[in-house]
């Protein structure tokens, strides 16, 4: 075909405009990502600074650089109270709009999002059974209370997706049936966490409800150190695949024709994506529409090129955490909303705007 | 170039290909001929080790393929299936995704250099930056045929690659093949349903019937009684224009 002699020859018969065009292209979305990355930074820095005691910038950046504060309690509002809320928010974000990201191209379908495949209903109803055993004394004092729950919804999440991916396995592991088997799964879990509902009492069925409304104040450093452990090695994963999943965005026959195993590369993508929203959803509660609609708000962006949409689902997807967090904390403070309310408050208007509007580049 | 031995295939127990064999040389087009369901996407795909054969080998270059990891597959076969889903990339980015079995971290400059000289040579540099989900079939077919030839093949496998498209379009992709294979001494395999389409570009046929070669060979074998056989229908071969034609009567 070619080879890097007549590689200069190209040159000649006018296709500098290309590379320029080209280059011009890749640019714009790297700048549409270097954008949103720097937005993040100015809010992060409005989440550490607003709240029932504002605090300056000054204060915000002495205090994190460990130096002495003039304002009492700054070292502990930052560091015990915002701090672990809004590193919370970036990795929950992340993990959530990246998982989003992949589900809807392996599974080839818009819907695709962690809730598809079952995995929030999974861990909610993994939280319901620890929340009625230990107010019935199942567990005795041997768990902490905050442990058990975390532990129960991480377990059945997990155990949710290992169930789907046998049935994908002895199946054969096609789009349909996975989306299909998810949405069964999830609707048997909810069913199953309803049941339990209907038996609990009156002290109980709050702390059921309050826990599926997803809260970034659960966030204690320790879980904030493992959420962001799954979610880099799952981050890295993905973003190793890359060129797999754009191969199977032009379908799977091409995508084999180019050396992928698409199977495997399918069921790897969604045990991933799950193991990370597993840790979020564990942690936080359940946070929904921020795994369906952040990846979307990218692509109108930057085109449905995974080496773009990965980063742009992954900074768009902080950036609607951290600041629907922020709105959370603000708007009717002192009280502080759950940020799950307020994400989709957030992300379907906008998302509905960006629809209407067409904005696809 | 390409050498197939005793290809078989099975699917539930039902045999599709029996003891398949041909031979091609570089510089060739070949095109599988026959009716519906009788294994022809079928044959390619197992050519291409998409679906694995119960046996046989398939050697390219004097190395069998079935032996080899998919990616190396890659490396020396090009598939341009009949249907492809668009997605929102360019077309550049459409077809440097052929680069992708020869891509290790990044993309290089000698990438995007095959990229460009393809699009050159296909005359597609005016599409580069526009979406291929506003593209139209035609179009879309042509950047298929980019993307299966930026993978610099030794052969392209092409499942029906003129279906969907109009006149002009069937001609013109089908041209642009020929030249490709001539000047870059490839070889392309093709499956198509229109007979004198492949009359006036294949150098060699394939006509299979029930699983089995029926017949291997140049334009000569293409005789009523042979296409009557594979198809069930009586035509007349007549020569128009210089022109070989197959006509039903």
């Amino acid at each position: 075909m070619t080879n890097a002699g007549s590689d200069e020859m190209d040159d000649d018969r006018g296709s500098l405009d290309l590379s320029r065009e080209y280059k011009k292209y890749v640019g714009r979305k790297i700048s549409f990502i270097t954008v949103t990355s720097l937005l993040l930074i100015v809010i992060f820095m409005c989440s550490l600074s607003v709240g029932n005691a504002h605090l300056p910038i000054g204060e915000i950046i002495n205090t994190l650089l460990g130096r002495p504060s003039d304002i009492k309690y700054a070292h502990t509002l930052i560091w015990e109270l915002r701090l672990p809320r809004a590193i919370a928010a970036i990795v929950a974000g992340v993990s959530l709009s990246l998982s989003g990201a992949v589900l809807q191209s392996v599974l080839r379908n818009p819907l695709g999002s962690p809730y598809t495949l079952g995995i929030s209903h999974a861990a909610a109803f993994g939280a319901t059974l620890s929340i009625l055993a230990a107010s019935r004394g199942v567990f005795g004092t041997v768990f902490d209370h905050a442990y058990s729950i975390t532990i129960s919804a991480f377990a059945f999440s997990l155990i949710s997706t290992f169930t789907l991916l046998a049935i994908a396995k002895y199946k054969s592991a096609t789009p349909e049936v996975l989306i299909l088997a998810g949405v069964a799964l999830g609707s048997l879990l909810t069913a199953a966490t309803m049941f339990l509902q209907y038996f609990a009492d009156d002290t109980e069925l709050p702390e059921i409800i309050f826990w599926t409304f997803g809260d970034l104040g659960r966030a204690s450093w320790q879980s904030i150190q493992i959420m962001t452990l799954i979610t880099a090695v799952v981050t890295a994963y993905f973003i190793h695949n890359r060129w797999n999943y754009n191969a199977m965005d032009a379908g799977d026959e091409i995508a084999k024709g180019l050396g992928v195993h698409v199977d495997r590369v399918r069921l790897l993508g969604m045990l991933m994506a799950s193991l990370a929203t597993a840790a979020a959803v564990a942690f936080l509660g359940v946070i929904g529409f921020v795994g369906l609609v952040c990846p979307h708000i990218a692509r109108r962006f930057v085109g449905d090129d995974q080496r773009f949409l990965l980063p742009a689902s992954g900074v768009v997807g902080a950036l609607l955490m951290l600041a629907a967090d922020t709105a959370a904390r603000i708007i009717i403070a002192p009280y502080v909303l759950p940020v799950g309310i307020i994400t989709a408050f957030m992300g379907a208007p906008l998302f509905l705007f960006l629809l209407v509007r067409g904005c696809k580049h | 170039m390409l050498k197939v031995r005793d290809l078989k295939f099975d699917y539930r127990k039902r045999e599709v290909l029996k003891e398949i064999e041909f031979d091609m040389r570089p510089g060739e087009i070949l095109t599988i001929l026959g009716p519906n369901g009788v294994g022809k996407t079928t044959l390619l795909r197992c050519i291409n080790t998409i679906l694995s054969p119960k046996s046989g080998t398939i050697m390219v270059q004097g190395e069998d393929v079935l032996t080899l990891p998919k990616i190396e597959v890659a490396k020396r076969m090009g598939y341009v299936p009949q249907h492809t889903q668009t997605s929102r990339l360019t077309a550049f980015d459409a077809i440097l995704l052929g680069r992708k079995p020869h891509i290790g971290w990044g993309i290089r400059d000698h990438d995007l250099h095959i990229v460009k000289k393809v699009m050159l040579d296909m005359d597609l540099e005016e599409l580069a930056m526009r979406y291929i989900d506003e593209m139209s079939g035609g179009e879309i077919q042509k950047i298929s045929l980019a993307r299966a030839l930026v993978q610099e093949p030794k052969i392209l496998l092409l499942d029906e690659p003129t279906s969907n498209l109009d006149l002009k379009n069937q001609l013109s992709i089908l041209r642009t093949l020929r030249d490709v294979v001539k000047k870059d001494h490839i070889s392309a395999v093709l499956t198509m349903h229109d007979i004198n389409l492949a009359l006036r570009y294949s150098d060699r046929f394939i006509l299979i019937k029930d699983g089995e070669v029926f017949s291997h060979g140049g334009h000569e074998i293409i005789t009523p009684d042979n296409i009557g056989e594979i198809y069930g229908v009586p035509v007349a071969v007549e020569s128009v224009r210089g022109q070989q034609m197959v006509v039903p009567i």
